[in-house]
This record gives C-alpha cells, sequence and structure tokens, in this order.
C-alpha cells in the first residue's frame, strides 16, 4: 500500500505491507538507524528505546503498523538538530550528564520533546511522569531529569 | 615522574565538569551498536536450544531444516569440533549425549534472514528421554540427587574459596553476643539496552573478524580461539558503541563461538543477535547466594569473630558468576575490622542457568549478607548501628586478614556523613512507618588481580598538526572511560581538551593489551596507564623544545598549549609548532611523538591459601536510606538515599556522580524489583512487562557525596568506583524496613508479600 507521510520535515512516499511496522520502514527502508530497540517484541511498549514522535505524540514504533503514518508527520532524532544547531534537548543532555551508554538517549529525548512541546515545564513530577515509559540502566534517571529540566528553562515552558 | 608527584597542584581540567566524550554522537544518534551493524550478504543465526532442563540427546535431525529455502548452513555438534568453554572447560558450545539445562545448545542454523532461521528450527527434529531435573542446590548435594555431569559422581563442583584466619572458635567464645541468620539473593538479570550477539566474517586474508559487545576484547579473542581450534593471531576482534553490559559480556559463550563456526563454514557474515525474551531466557544472570552468616562481638561493641558459610549454584555449567566468591572472601575477611574469620564455600551444579559476574561481582549478595547480621547484632547488643560500625570501621594504613593491604580510607567520614545527612537520630525515629537502614562496603579500588596479570596499555601520540590521540586498551560500555581518559591526558599533556580523541572500543588489534572493563579498575588502570604515556609523550616535547628554545627541559613547561620557559619569558612557543620542529630538524635528527606504556597495577596475585593484596587500593563507602513502608500492602517506598563514597580524588564529577545514581537505581532493583522467576530451570518472567527493571518513577532523591582524598597509587589520585555504589543499597534498605516496622527481610527482593507475611507472622 502507499503510504506518504512527512519524516523530520521531508516528504516521503513509499510502499509498505499492511504487516510492516513503523520501525522496520524506518530503520530499514529509509536508514533512520537512531531510533533504537531492546528488541522487546511482543511486550514492546516497555521500554522506550524505540520511541519516535507521530504528530508530535510519543510513540511505540515496533508496534506500531507503518501506514497509520499515512499523511501524518514523523519526528526522529535525526530531526531535532538542524543545520549544526542542537535542539536545547540534546545540549542539555550532554551538559547534565545525561547519557552514558546512550541505548535509551533518542527515545528519552523524543519523549521529552513531546513533553516540552506539549506545554511542559520544569517541575520534577511532570518530567517523571513524562519519561516513566522509557528504561534507563545506566543513569539512575537523575540527569536524565535534570537535562529536561533544563532544556525546559531555556526553553521557557511551562509557565503560566 | 608518578603519579604521586602530581597530586596536590592546581589542576586544569582534572575535576571540571565537562561532557561525555562520546555524548555528541549519542544525542545525534549517530552512535552504531551491535543492533545498527550489518553487511553486505550477512546471513542471520539461529540457535535451537534444549525443550528439558535435563534429558538424554537420543538423536538429531536436521536434514528437513538443511533443505529449506534460504537456510545456508545447519550445525550440530556432530558436524563441527568445538572446545569446551569456560574454566572448568565444563561446556560444550554444541551440546551431544545429554542436555543439562533449557538453554542447553543443540543446534544452529544460519539463513537469509531471522524469520527462516527461526522457521528452520522447527523442523529439525531431536529425541530426548527426559531425566529428572535438579533445580535446587541444596537438595542437588543429597545422596542419590540426578547428576548433572555424571562423569563426575557428584554434583559438588570441585572449587574452594574457603579459607580461615585466627583461632575463630576461640573467639566466638570471647563474644559476648553472637548472632546467626541466613540470607539469600535472588537471579536477576543484566538486562543492559543492548542485547547479546555477535557478527562474525572471514576475510580475503582468511582472518576471523567479530563484531562483538564484548567487555574484555583480548580474553574474548583468545577464548574464542581456543574453542574454535585456530591460533588467536588469526583473530580480530571489533568493538562497536556498547550499550551497556554490567558483567555479562566478561566471556565467551556459545553463541559466540556458534556464529564464528557459521561464518567460517558459509564464508559468509553471520549475525546472531538476542530478541529480548532469548536474552532473559538465555543470557547468563548474576550468582544468587545463600549464606549463613554468624557474627560475634564484645559487650562493648567491638566485633570479634565471623563466619560465613555460602552456597553457590552455579546452573549447568560453571561461569564467572561462581567466582564472585572470590570479592565476597574480601569483604568476609574485610568489611570492618575482625581479628578472626572464616568463609566456607560450597560450589553445586544444578539444572538452572549457568551466572556470570554482576556489576560488583558477588560483593551486593555477601554484603547483603553481612550487613543485615551486623544490625540484628547492634540490635542485639544494644547499640547504636551507627555508632556500632564507626567502632568496628576499617582505617587507613591496615591489612585486613586475607592481606588486603588498606592505603587510604574514608570509610569513618562516609559513615559519619550519611548519618548527618540522612539525619539520623537512633533507632524508630524516622516517623510512623518510616525507617532509616544503614550499610557500608569495602570493594577493590586499583584493579583487581584475578588474572595473572591486570594490566593495561595505552599509546599517545602527537601529530604534526597537534593532534593527540590515544588508544587504550579498555573498553567503554557507557562507564566513561573515554571521558577520564582525555581528562587524564589532557591534564599531563598540559594541552587544551579538545585536541585530545580518544581511541576506545572499535579494533582491538590495533589497541595494546588490558584485561577488561570489570572490578572498578578502567579509571585507575587505564588511567594510569594513558597518564604514563601522556607524561611521556609530554618528556619528548620538552626535549624538542629545549633544542629549539636554548633552554635546559627542566626549566621548560606546557601550560595550555604553549611550551613555555619557567625564567624566561620570552621563551615560548606553541606545541605543535615544536612537535613539527622536532619532525624536520635537520641532519637526520627529526623525530616524531610517539609514547606507549603498559601499566601493572602493584598489587598481588592470591596465593593457594587465597591471601594476597589483590588490589593496589580499596573503594569505601556508607549509604543511608530513608524508606516508608505501607503496613496495609507492605509496599516499600524509597523517600531518600544519601550515598557517600571514597573513591579518592573525584577526576570526572559527572561521571562520578552518573556511577553513584546509575549504581544505586540498580541496587534498588535488586532490593525491592528484579527476580528471574524459575520453574525447572526455566525463567517464567521473560520479558520486559513481567521482568521489573527499575523505571524513573522507583528513584527516589539520591545525595552523592565524596569523602575521599587523592590515593598517591591513583591516576590524580582517583579510586575506582562503578561497582561501590550498588554494593549497599539492598542491605540499607532492609534495614531500614526493620527500623520501620521491627521485622526483617532475609531474602531478596524485598516484595510486599514478604513483607506482609512477616508483619502477619509478628501479630500472631
Ligand atoms: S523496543 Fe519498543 S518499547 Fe522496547
Ligand atoms: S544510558 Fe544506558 S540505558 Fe540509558
Amino acid at each position: 500500500m502507499k503510504l506518504r507521510f512527512t519524516l523530520n520535515g521531508s516528504a516521503v512516499e513509499l510502499d509498505a505491507e499492511p504487516w510492516e511496522s513503523l520501525f522496520d520502514v524506518l530503520r530499514n527502508r529509509l536508514g533512520i538507524k537512531s531510533v533504537k530497540t531492546a528488541l522487546c517484541e511482543g511486550s514492546c511498549s516497555a521500554c522506550g528505546a524505540c520511541t519516535v514522535l507521530l504528530d508530535g505524540r510519543p510513540i511505540y514504533s515496533v508496534m506500531t503498523p507503518a501506514y497509520r503514518a499515512d499523511g501524518r508527520s514523523i519526528t526522529t532524532l535525526e530531526g531535532l538538530s538542524r543545520g549544526g544547531e542542537l535542539h536545547p534537548l540534546q545540549s542539555a543532555f550532554i551538559e547534565a550528564g545525561a547519557v552514558q551508554c546512550g541505548f535509551c538517549t533518542p527515545g528519552m529525548i523524543l519523549a521529552a520533546k513531546a513533553y516540552l512541546d506539549g506545554g511542559g515545564g520544569p517541575d520534577e513530577g511532570g518530567i517523571r511522569e513524562a519519561i516513566r515509559g522509557n528504561l534507563c540502566r545506566c543513569t539512575g534517571y537523575v540527569k536524565i531529569i535534570e537535562a529536561i529540566r533544563r532544556a525546559a528553562e531555556a526553553l521557557g515552558g511551562g509557565k503560566p | 615522574m608518578t603519579s604521586v608527584e602530581l597530586v596536590g597542584r592546581e589542576f586544569s581540567v582534572i575535576g571540571s565538569r565537562v561532557p561525555k566524550y562520546d555524548a555528541l554522537e549519542k544525542v545525534l544518534g549517530e552512535a552504531r551498536y551491535l543492533l545498527d551493524l550489518e553487511m553486505p550478504g550477512m546471513l542471520h543465526a539461529k540457535i535451537l536450544r534444549s525443550s528439558h532442563p535435563h534429558a538424554r540427546l537420543l538423536s538429531i535431525d536436521a536434514s528437513k531444516a538443511a533443505r529449506m529455502p534460504g537456510v545456508v548452513d545447519v550445525i550440530t555438534a556432530r558436524d563441527v569440533r568445538l572446545n569446551n568453554l569456560g574454566y572448568l572447560k565444563d561446556n560444550p558450545p554444541l551440546k551431544w549425549g545429554k542436555v543439562r539445562s533449557v538453554r542447553d545448545e543443540i543446534a544452529a542454523v544460519a539463513a537469509v534472514d531471522p524469520e527462516t532461521a527461526s522457521e528452520a528450527l522447527h523442523a529439525i527434529d531431536v529425541k530426548y528421554e527426559p531425566l529428572p531435573p535438579v533445580t535446587d542446590p541444596v537438595a542437588a548435594l543429597e545422596p542419590g540427587a540426578p547428576l548433572v555431569h555424571e562423569e563426575l559422581g557428584t554434583n559438588r563442583v570441585n572449587l574452594d574459596f574457603g579459607l580461615s584466619y585466627g583461632d575463630v572458635e576461640a573467639a566466638f567464645q570471647r563474644a559476648d553476643v553472637v548472632v546467626e541468620g541466613t540470607y539469600r539473593t535472588q537471579y536477576v538479570a543484566h538486562t543492559p539496552g543492548d542485547t547479546m550477539g555477535a557478527l562474525a566474517w572471514v576475510d580475503a586474508q582468511g582472518i576471523l573478524n567479530v563484531y562483538t559487545n564484548t567487555q574484555a576484547p583480548f580474553l574474548y579473542q583468545r577464548w574464542l580461539a581456543e574453542s574454535l581450534g585456530i591460533p588467536a593471531h588469526r583473530v580480530r576482534v571489533i568493538q562497536p558503541h556498547i550499550g551497556g553490559a554490567f558483567g555479562r559480556n566478561l566471556d565467551v559463550y556459545p553463541h559466540d563461538v556458534i556464529t564464528a563456526a557459521l561464518a567460517m563454514r558459509t564464508r559468509r557474515p553471520v549475525k546472531l543477535l538476542f530478541t529480548r525474551s532469548e536474552e532473559l531466557q538465555n543470557a547468563p544472570t548474576k550468582q544468587p547466594l545463600i549464606a549463613r552468616v554468624r557474627q560475634g562481638a564484645t559487650r562493648d561493641g567491638r566485633l570479634v569473630a565471623r563466619e560465613v558459610d555460602a552456597i553457590l549454584d552455579a546452573g549447568a555449567y560453571v561461569g564467572w558468576g561462581v567466582f564472585d566468591a572470590r570479592v565476597m572472601q574480601y569483604t568476609v575477611t574485610g568489611l570492618y575490622s575482625v581479628p578472626a574469620v572464616r568463609f566456607r564455600t560450597t560450589v553445586v551444579y544444578t539444572n538452572n542457568p549457568s551466572t556470570a559476574a554482576m556489576r560488583s561481582a558477588g560483593n551486593s549478595q555477601i554484603t547483603f549478607a553481612v550487613e543485615s547480621n551486623m544490625d540484628e547484632l547492634a540490635e542485639r547488643l544494644g547499640m547504636d548501628p551507627v555508632e556500632f560500625r564507626l567502632l568496628n570501621a576499617n582505617r587507613p594504613n591496615t591489612v585486613t586478614p586475607q592481606g588486603a593491604r588498606i592505603t587510604t580510607c574514608a570509610m569513618p567520614e562516609a559513615i559519619r556523613e550519611a548519618a548527618r545527612r540522612i539525619g539520623w537520630r537512633g533507632r524508630h525515629s524516622a516517623g510512623p512507618h518510616r525507617g532509616i537502614g544503614f550499610a557500608c562496603y569495602f570493594h577493590v579500588g586499583g584493579g583487581a588481580r584475578i588474572y595473572r596479570s591486570d594490566g593495561c596499555g595505552a599509546i599517545v601520540k602527537v601529530d604534526d598538526f597537534g593532534g593527540v590521540i590515544v588508544s587504550v586498551g579498555g573498553t567503554e560500555i557507557g562507564e566513561g572511560l573515554d571521558t577520564s581518559i582525555q581528562l587524564i591526558v589532557a591534564e599531563a599533556l598540559g594541552v587544551p581538551r579538545d585536541r585530545v580523541r580518544v581511541q576506545i572500543n572499535g579494533d582491538a588489534s590495533m589497541r595494546l593489551w588490558d584485561v577488561g572493563t570489570h572490578a572498578s579498575r578502567g579509571t585507575f588502570v587505564c588511567g594510569n596507564a594513558a597518564l604514563r604515556a601522556a607524561l611521556d609523550a609530554r618528556r619528548q616535547i620538552l626535549e624538542g623544545a629545549s633544542k629549539i628554545l636554548g633552554a635546559p627541559p627542566e626549566d621548560l613547561e606546557v601550560v595550555d598549549g604553549f611550551v613555555r620557559s619557567r625564567t624566561d619569558p620570552s621563551k615560548g612557543m606553541e606545541y605543535d609548532k615544536v612537535v613539527r620542529r622536532m619532525h624536520f630538524f635537520s641532519g637526520a635528527q627529526g623525530r616524531i611523538v610517539v609514547a606507549s606504556s603498559f601499566y601493572e597495577p602493584p598489587s598481588e596475585e592470591p596465593d593457594e591459601r587465597w591471601h594476597g593484596n589483590v588490589s593496589a587500593t580499596y573503594g569505601f563507602g556508607c549509604q543511608a536510606a530513608l524508606v516508608e513502608v505501607d503496613p496495609e500492602t507492605g509496599r516499600v517506598k524509597v523517600l531518600r538515599i544519601v550515598s557517600a563514597h571514597d573513591a579518592g580524588r573525584v577526576i570526572n564529577p559527572n561521571g562520578f556522580e552518573g556511577q553513584v545514581q546509575g549504581g544505586v537505581a540498580m541496587g534498588i532493583g535488586l532490593a525491592l524489583l528484579e527476580e528471574l522467576h524459575l520453574s525447572e530451570g526455566r525463567v517464567v518472567n521473560g520479558s520486559f512487562e513481567d521482568y521489573r527493571l527499575p523505571r524513573v518513577t522507583d528513584i527516589p532523591e539520591i545525595d552523592v557525596v565524596s569523602v575521599g582524598e587523592p590515593d598517591p597509587e591513583g591516576p590524580y589520585g582517583a579510586k575506582g568506583v562503578a561497582e561501590g555504589p550498588v554494593i549497599p543499597v539492598g542491605p540499607a534498605i532492609a534495614n531500614a524496613v526493620a527500623d520501620a516496622l521491627g521485622v526483617r527481610i532475609r531474602d531478596l527482593p524485598i516484595t510486599p508479600e514478604k513483607i506482609w507475611r512477616a508483619l502477619a507472622l509478628n501479630v500472631q
């Protein structure tokens, strides 16, 4: 079936099988390798490594059929930094020390982006809620929370 | 010049907050893990494992699978000659005759895609004669128990980690109070994001190349070659970015050998990657422990004797998990000052999972047992648990009965700081349903000589353009060794940090030997190697500059990339210009700046009685946990953790805090959440939905404290810290629960059900 969607701001057109996941289409056909998977398969929805944004909302791409992207817009990490400029979340993750092995990082940043774009602010409770679907085995989450808080402040979000 | 002389001067980058070396590529999504690697013509491998925990293998018929379209190769033990793996060489990569666990490898398929490979597995016909399994290590020792390795005539593994110092019986006689308890720790999965696997191919030179997420590339090279029966110089190990490992990847496993064998037979690249459920079902686990602890103290609170009897379930094959006992030894004999100590171990084969070391390699398990018992002993003595710990704390410049020479040691400071910051006012004073608990640890901080060499090699090259390349044998798995190395080299050379590029992971054959990332040794051992190479490169630059500037080398220094005379400010030159000039010295005097070093820490391999100073220095710490328990549901909420560590000088604060916070989170998983449930040796909760890893909502406020002083042997005074923080979390929480409720859970994880049962028993 023919799909048309926007990937990181550019129009994409391709043929996909009805059973193909968005994850497979992004990684194998479009070469978007920043999207990870902890290979959760059946229990995908549990670790968040395969998170991408569908019309700005975080979804688990392994569990999402590709056809759901039709006519909509997909954002991955590749779409965050523009012209060599890092997104405030990316700089904050670097500066706050929120990256260790980095395997969870793409999913974390995208989950955080959805939160901030949706008006989320620097309060810790809100940030924790936003990333509760994303596992990190390395950092203990503390510096990830700190990074999102800094980015929220930099973007001036969450203010009434 | 040694690192000692550098301690105490002003630093330009050591101790500053810098981004992790590879953070940029990771936030851009450009880091490539095993998951991301592909090669043209690549085949996908899958492994057929046993349907029974214990059975005779009567026949294997793979002919139908081999004929399936898309299947390129199928192998069983009959088709390839592979040597056994493991310390005891008890683990054939492909099994024949008998299977001893549900993870036993029987056959493997290489096919054009993973789906075809999986389908082909179903077409392999295996006939079994099931045997009664034995999955309880205590029952396995009883006469008449089914034998896992029949040829041995017993399930008792021929490994003894026992030791004894002082007259233990007499010491217990002298004790006024003796407390005994039995403590258990559970099966835990390492569960990094990255699953296990390998991508192997044979190149035109006939070299076997392997992409692997191993933590120990040079041991991997040797053991893989041994199992395949080829010379190790025919093997090239390449490490991509590694998405965590935590001890899981310190060995070569059957799937590594199988993947390589398939690549050698098919002459095509072959990739094998566990799915998450394969990982949870088949990856080695943390070593579970059953420990009977008995400790005695005098009325005034002096520890006089300690005795620990440990049972270690090896599973079907002896992996590195069993050798956790060697770490346990040092804690049994050395955590707190105890004059008379005895440790006895029983290692048992069962049909359970085989085990691996996991972050702290036995220390979190044994410290749970000893530190829980310490609290019980303090209570029986009527002493404050903080006072009791302070009274018996390790001190600087002491030697433990096993021969660990403690040099720097800030354990007393860590205890005081933890107590002060958590607001300790004595037992049962944290408020309703609340409790505070403490636990300390004693761990290697200067490498661990568990192999004959504990060394690491490093190369520092300064090129004509001022680029500094440092290559180390060490492995980056997320711990931040890359960043420590960059800081150390920039500091030692006196050049801006961004001039230093760190070559870590990648092709191991281009790096100098290292024993692997384990035992918190990276920053200490590899850092010392890089420091020495950098100081040598600096000496070369100063000698060259001396000729150019006409000043003696002793008079020269490098500050922020500028070589200058200390006495004559008119004499100076950019370091890269010096290096270029040196290259083109006339009269065939030209030279380039390159230095290598191999650092062996000044430690001892333990002797046949397990006596010896296994590490060049030791790390200490104390953790306090404040918890709230819901008496209705038994649910424990950790409200706050204070984690105080003696890690020497903290040279990379972001890295230090990250290790502590991540370690505490992992400790919370061990204490409260994680357990692989087994039924006849098979994991029954093998998915991320059923296996509960700590989520952001499980993490309390964590107060990270550094109490250490620069260590004379550490690079710029640093000691290892990667494992310490995970160790005392379990006992601190168990002690806090006891403080809150008056009931003690001696069995990890501390689930609501266990608390609820203990409370119900208490009421009766
Ligand atoms: S891979 Fe999708 S949630 Fe884990
Ligand atoms: S940084 Fe390793 S999983 Fe998050």
